[in-house]
């Protein structure tokens, strides 16, 4: 008789391939069956192409589709910069002063709860086009930025920031040492969120100021191709700004984790 | 009779305390009143043990010793060293956590106290491995707290304590947390480091038998707020070990201990 094999703990390395190859499939699947209504009915391309169609107008479309994708992504990469460095340095005074976390929070919470979309043509107004559009992204992405580099802040151990101040720390030191240390896992979580959201800021930017000319992002790619009922080429916009999406996200969480490796639970294996 | 010192003798007497508080309270905000008035005065290279049920204050005294906290009223007098350039340096602090920066190594955790105080790095990496190695570290220099069981951690944070080589440790339930193996070989180590170095000790605990095994005087403190219920000498033959552990001394100062402690707990719910 075999040894009895204990069935709770199956090998990791096969845990982790099941949850690659299942999505995968499902998305073959999912893109087969997409495939085949479309040859079998003959749907037209206008109405709904078919995948393969989709592929085919992405390379053949390459050079207009590549250099919008570098557009809406140098937006997205500036709008984050500036939400990122704009949410630390914000939250950064509003830890070093009350009067000024009071007189300016409301605001942006304000700046927060209102939609971007309806933002975005007063901005065109009074911006360069450029400008606002990078502005768009960077109000959508700045609050999360803000609003948990603010909490990491707060949540330093308090008997840490006694030490610190039992050994005589200037304000500087307990800064730099403490407290940006010890926000570090938060404002990381929220550059996470803040990249996915400035790609959202800038192409509802660019959507607001698509009709208005000169852009020439992936979003105002959709919104042209619409126009012209060029549908291939809208799937094929979509399928670019998707995939830039997942990559955005995916760098981030590699930078989080390479940097939270050693000491933060969110980082850390579940088992030990 | 009231007794009366010349300044001279008041001045001898002083300098050879480390810590006196005279007539300290402690009230919060809230205005609920923590401690006192508390008097204390602990001679330079004494093992002293706070003790008290919980929310007696007995940390609060501590925190207002290490100038963590201002007390409302009274005088607090701390010896420094000779020379003294920034305070707190002379104070050791172990806090009941091991408190220590999760994003670092138990080598740059103990070499905190110097960093801030200015110590160049060179210097302060090896006084910190020095700091390590007398607690039995020094193979773990680089690992990080999160690798570390629970007493490694402590001892870390006794580490840290000590770097500055301060007069006065304070320790506020730095082993509460732990297991009773681990407590009792933390015991003995802490023992034998007080021996060796000299420091001044005030060591809060509401653990009955271990502030019988570790101090010379153990201070039993009332319910909130907290005061001086009693102040009991420990006198046995030093150096102490296992063996006073299971003696009948032992036991019969653990049971008069507990005898001072159990007013404190008359006319209170225990839940």
């Amino acid at each position: 008789m075999s040894a009895p094999v204990p069935i709770t703990s199956r090998p990791r390395g096969a845990q982790r391939a099941r949850r690659l190859v299942l999505p995968v499939i499902v998305f073959a699947a999912g893109l087969i069956a997409w495939e085949g209504v479309v040859r079998l009915k003959d749907i037209p391309p206008y109405v709904l192409p078919a995948p393969s169609v989709i592929i085919l107008t992405l390379i053949k479309d390459w050079a207009v589709l590549s250099q919008s994708l570098a557009t809406t992504l140098l937006t997205t990469l500036e709008g984050f910069v500036a939400a990122s460095i704009g949410g630390i340095a914000l939250a950064l005074l509003f830890n070093q002063s009350k009067w000024v976390e009071y007189s300016l929070f409301p605001y942006a919470i304000v700046l927060q709860v209102t939609p971007v979309i309806a933002i975005a043509p007063l901005l065109l107004i009074y911006l360069e086009q450029q400008t606002a559009v990078v502005v768009c992204a960077s109000i959508v992405a700045f609050f999360p930025v803000l609003s948990n580099t603010t909490l990491g802040l707060n949540s330093v151990d308090r008997n840490l920031a006694g030490l610190f101040q039992l050994y005589g720390a200037s304000p500087q030191q307990a800064l730099r040492f403490l407290k940006l240390p010890a926000a570090l896992p938060y404002i990381l979580a929220g550059l996470r969120i803040a990249g996915g959201l400035s790609l959202i800021g800038a192409v509802v930017a660019e959507i607001a100021a698509g009709t208005a000319g000169a852009g020439s992002g992936l979003a105002y790619r959709i919104a042209e191709s619409g126009y012209r009922l060029n549908i291939p080429r809208m799937f094929a916009s979509l399928l670019l700004l998707s995939l830039a999406g997942i990559v955005i996200y995916g760098v981030l969480a590699v930078v989080s984790h390479l940097v939270l490796r050693r000491w933060h639970e969110s980082a850390l294996g579940k088992e030990n | 009779m009231v007794e009366r010192s010349t300044p001279s003798a008041v001045e001898a007497s002083l300098t050879a305390l480390a810590v006196s508080l005279r007539g300290v309270t402690k009230t919060y905000d809230s205005g609920v009143m923590a401690l006192g008035p508390f008097d204390l005065a602990v001679r330079k290279g004494e093992f002293v043990s706070l003790l008290g049920p919980s929310g007696c204050g007995k940390s609060t005294a501590l925190r207002i010793i290490a100038g963590l906290s201002a007390p409302s009223s009274g005088t607090v007098r701390v010896a420094r060293h000779e020379g003294e350039v920034q305070p707190g340096h002379g104070i050791g602090f172990v806090f009941q956590e091991p408190t220590l920066m999760p994003w670092t190594s138990a080598r740059e955790n103990v070499r905190l106290p110097l960093k801030l105080g200015g110590v160049p790095k060179a210097e302060g990496r090896a006084r910190a491995d020095a700091a390590l190695a007398s607690v039995g570290l020094a193979d773990f220099a680089d690992s990080f707290p999160r690798e570390l069981s629970g007493g490694m951690k402590m001892r870390v944070s006794l580490a840290r304590a000590l770097v500055t080589d301060p007069d006065i440790l304070l320790m506020d339930e730095p082993f509460a947390a732990l297991d009773e193996i681990t407590r009792f070989r933390l015991n003995n180590d802490l023992l034998a480091l007080w021996r060796s170095l000299g420091k001044t000790v005030i060591f809060v605990t509401h653990s009955v038998f271990e502030s019988v095994y570790l101090s010379q005087r153990v201070v039993v403190m009332t319910a909130r707020p907290g005061r001086v219920q009693a102040d009991i000498r420990i006198e046995t033959v030093e150096p102490r070990g296992e063996a006073f552990r299971t003696s009948t001394a032992y036991g019969d100062y653990c049971r008069k201990v507990s005898g001072a402690l159990a007013p404190s707990y008359s006319g209170q719910s225990l839940l």
